[in-house]
């Protein structure tokens, strides 16, 4: 690991104590009285934060494995938007079945119409050559379209996730509640930032999979099969990020709506690019961005501040942008992203 | 002049009796090797053996096809036609895979490592070693460091090192020891030694030998004469895609091996007329120059061009030339320090007041990315810096029949063989690209000469006319300041040689008073 991807899960880690020490200090310490302290670091605003940041953390990670291998997937909102859709269709063609199974199947239609969604990607990209970024943008308008077309607006899903709290760690205080009482794919989402971070750094897998993102050549030299990996994690990639958007109609809401994503996948791009493309860096971004929303919530719901809400409502976006921007020049995308590999052509 | 048949194999006929019993087997056999591309023969109908515990060479000029007959052993081209046997099997090669797992590892001329990943992760990737799918980082450090002992200090290189923070000499350490890793019984080393000082070839050239004893066999791909007499057991001459000659270093000379290369004798000397230096046209004083990330890449340096003379610029590559031409030209900022054309402050002018207006002409170091646009014409590659002023525009609108008789006299004069002037300049060879934009940049007017490079990736016939250019803007009075890896560039036409290291001007002296191996020590920072 380079300086800046310690940093960043150095940033990640930070910011995590932070809000945690936070809700300790309000638990027992005498400041429930005080207003802001509350607010900030209330049990239900760091629960909003954390379901805020769900759907950015799966989306991020999808967003990683298609970039870490050379692919620039700008389309993460339009697999996301995909896994939603899938997950309501599913849904609701078996409501008359019990709910697990039910629930199970939108699962597995999330997970297998993201994943087909990253391997049109990769067709786009790496069989007939497209631009990473228009088909990327294609994407987009495709699931849009179809979701907008399909989608029967008098269709309801009948049930969705519910906490499955963990025996013994969800009785601890302030993190019991918090990290340990949560519907499945909270904790899917958490245990993949694990998964995909341990799996880059020590395995065969990650290996090969940073060497093709940085240079595919070199990698096609030393006798890795460039192309089949850059398929397989553009696909595994698209069930991440599609998985994000089935935990909108699974897990949080429960419905579908058209544009339900509603640029999630972008603010998930966004956390890929401020996580330097690295997990623990994206858990950090998603955290951060999913907090600021939810500070927002807040702070239109108790009506606390002389602003007008048009700028309270500006505070996600405008903390994306800043810590987008003020990042410029400090993170390092990886080598060859974005150029699609052609063997015979580099001569 | 002893050329051999194109069609006789080889080693039967230089093999003698005795070294015949010693190696019976070749461990590589190429067949009839023949590869098209679109409009190009780069292969010809080549028979090629390789014995165990020998080098050889494959001598050629760039655009012969050596490049290309290592790419198919290889398997990233397929060939149009022929086969491959290794150890007496057929090889089928698809893919760099399959060619590893015949025991065949490459060295390309470009390194094949990835920056940001260490030594340890380059040399394993492809043939990890993992322990329930989990790397093992440990046993494959012991492995490498096992095989480096075997070298005796020779191979020694810091694993956990990030390629990104290595000089060219250890990364080429590092696909050597990548080549090893894999059990390479074959060794191809495709122009090992473009980038290295004369002291890091001659380690270089300890390894291979080291590796030759213990019975790998070495194909060493160069154009470089005196490193095949230096190195190689046998050396094959390629010209224009086929085998023109089989060579022992023993029985053949310098001059006949360029002959075989060429097709005809090619002085190697450039005459030059004495001319008294003139007046000073670039003053530098004191310039420095940072590159994009912020570090230093000219370091506080100071010269004069005079007017008559060519100042050669050597150093390694990296070591801040392309900064400094940079700035001297227009297209990177100056930090600190003077630079002055005729008398004239220019340190923070345009691009186009130095070069248009100033007299400057730019032979830039990489001409597909700032000489030359491929998709446009010959003739109006040849007015990129001209055309927006009479003959070639009137009222704001090009004239195409002055652009083609500008064309026409240029394509006369500089010999560049193009079938019509409306040919895209992408569609010609390298060779005749780098005379195109020699043509252009050598216009009336001109006063100073920046050329770098000006012969990469060019073949032997381009190289001697380039050469033949350049001394005769000299010899009409021209200032010119050359930039050049290549050492012997530097040597056959140089007046002074100022040699770079690490930002600095490490050494300036009059080209009589300096030698190769001096030159190459302060190449690699070592003052003599």
């Amino acid at each position: 690991m380079d300086a800046f991807t310690q940093s960043t899960a150095r940033f990640a880690a930070g910011l995590s104590f932070l809000l945690l020490a936070g809700a300790f200090l309000l638990e027992y310490a005498p400041f429930a009285d005080i207003q802001t302290i509350r607010m900030l670091f209330g049990a239900s605003v760091l629960n909003f934060a954390l379901r805020a940041a769900v759907p950015l953390i799966l989306g991020a990670l999808g967003g990683i494995l298609c970039e870490r291998s050379g692919i620039v997937n700008i389309g993460i909102e339009g697999m996301m938007l995909a896994g939603a859709f899938a997950a309501f269709v599913a849904k609701t063609a078996t409501n008359h079945w019990a709910l697990g199974p039910s629930l199970l199947l939108g699962t597995c239609a999330t997970l297998l119409t993201g994943a087909a969604m990253g391997l049109l990607h990769a067709l786009f990209c790496l069989r007939f050559g497209m631009n990473q970024i228009i088909s990327g943008t294609s994407l987009i308008l495709l699931s849009m379209g179809i979701s907008a077309t399909f989608f029967d607006r008098d269709a309801v899903a009948v049930g969705k996730f519910a906490p499955w709290p963990v025996p013994l760690l969800s009785e601890w205080p302030v993190i019991g509640p918090l990290l340990f009482n949560k519907p499945p794919i909270t904790y899917a989402a958490l245990l993949m930032v694990a998964v995909v971070g341990f799996a880059l750094a020590h395995t065969r897998w990650g290996l090969r999979t940073r060497a093709i993102g940085e240079h595919p050549r070199a990698a096609d030299t030393a006798g890795v099969a460039v192309l089949r990996l850059q398929y397989l994690n553009t696909t595994l990639g698209g069930a991440l990020a599609g998985l994000g958007g089935g935990y909108l109609v699974l897990e949080a809401v429960g419905q579908f709506q058209e544009g339900m994503t509603a640029g999630r996948g972008f603010i998930a791009l966004a956390a890929v690019i401020f996580g330097n493309w690295h997990p623990v860096g994206a858990l950090g971004a998603s955290l951060l961005f999913g907090y600021a929303q939810a500070v927002q919530n807040e702070l239109l719901l108790a009506q606390a501040t002389v602003l007008p809400r048009h700028f309270v409502s500006m505070i996600p976006y405008l903390v994306t942008v800043i810590a987008v921007s003020g990042l410029v020049g400090r993170v390092r995308a990886p080598g060859s992203l974005g150029q699609p590999y052609l063997r015979e052509k580099e001569v | 002049m002893n050329s051999t048949p194109v069609a006789e194999p080889l080693g039967l006929r230089h093999q003698s009796a005795e070294s015949r019993r010693n190696m019976p087997h070749p461990v590589l056999e190429v067949r009839g090797i023949t590869k098209h591309f679109p409009g190009v023969v780069a292969n010809r109908n080549i028979d090629l053996n390789l014995f165990p515990g020998e080098i050889l060479a494959v001598l050629g000029e760039n655009g012969a096809g050596k490049s290309t007959l290592m790419n198919i052993i290889y398997g990233l081209h397929p060939p149009t036609s022929g086969s491959i046997r290794v150890g007496g099997r057929q090889l089928e090669c698809r893919s760099p895979r399959d060619a590893i797992a015949a025991g065949i590892a490459m060295v390309h001329q470009h390194f094949q490592l990835v920056p940001a990943m260490t030594v340890l992760e380059n040399i394993v990737l492809g043939a990890e070693t993992t322990r329930r799918g989990i790397l093992d980082p440990a046993t494959a450090e012991r492995d490498v460091n096992e095989l480096c002992q075997r070298f005796g200090g020779q191979l020694d290189i810091n694993l956990q090192a990030v390629i990104d923070d290595l000089p060219v000499g250890m990364r080429q350490r590092v696909e050597i020891v990548k080549a090893l890793y894999r059990g390479a019984r074959i060794l191809v080393l495709d122009e090992p030694t473009a980038v290295l000082t004369p002291q890091e070839t001659g380690s270089l050239f300890q390894i291979l030998r080291g590796l030759r004893n213990q019975g790998t066999g070495i194909i060493f791909i160069t154009h470089k004469l005196k490193e095949v007499l230096d190195v190689a057991d046998r050396i094959v001459v390629l010209r224009q895609g086929a085998v023109v000659g089989h060579e022992r270093p023993g029985t053949t000379t310098e001059q006949a091996m360029a002959a075989m290369m060429v097709g005809h004798v090619p002085s190697l000397t450039v005459p030059k007329t004495t001319v008294g230096p003139g007046p000073p046209m670039l003053e530098v004083d004191n310039l420095t120059v940072h590159r994009d990330d912020g570090t230093t890449a000219v370091d506080r340096i100071s010269f004069e061009v005079h007017q008559g003379e060519i100042l050669g610029l050597a150093g390694v590559q990296g070591n801040g030339q392309t900064e400094l031409i940079g700035a001297l030209t227009g297209l990177r900022a100056v930090s600190s320090g003077t630079v002055r054309l005729d008398g004239r402050d220019t340190t923070h002018a345009s691009a186009r007041r130095i070069g248009r207006e100033g007299g400057t002409g730019h032979i830039p170091e990489d001409r597909h990315a700032h000489g030359m646009v491929e998709s446009f014409s010959v003739a109006q590659n040849l007015v990129l810096n001209l055309c927006n002023r009479p003959p070639f525009t009137r009222w704001g609108l090009l004239r195409f029949e002055a652009i083609r008789a500008h064309a026409r006299c240029k394509v006369a004069d500089f010999d560049i063989r193009t079938t019509s002037l409306e040919q895209p300049l992408g569609s010609l060879s390298g060779g005749n690209q780098q005379k195109l934009v020699v043509a252009r940049e050598m216009r009336d007017g001109l006063q100073l000469l920046i050329a770098s490079q000006p012969t990469r990736g060019v073949d032997v016939g381009s190289v001697e006319s380039i050469h033949h250019q350049i001394v005769q803007q000299r010899n009409a009075g021209r200032a010119i300041l050359l930039a050049s890896y290549d050492l012997d560039e530097i040597l056959a036409l140089a007046d002074r040689i100022a040699v770079m290291f690490e930002g600095r001007l490490i050494g300036l002296f009059p080209a009589a008073q300096v030698d190769r191996n001096r030159l190459g020590l302060l190449m690699a920072g070592i003052p003599a």
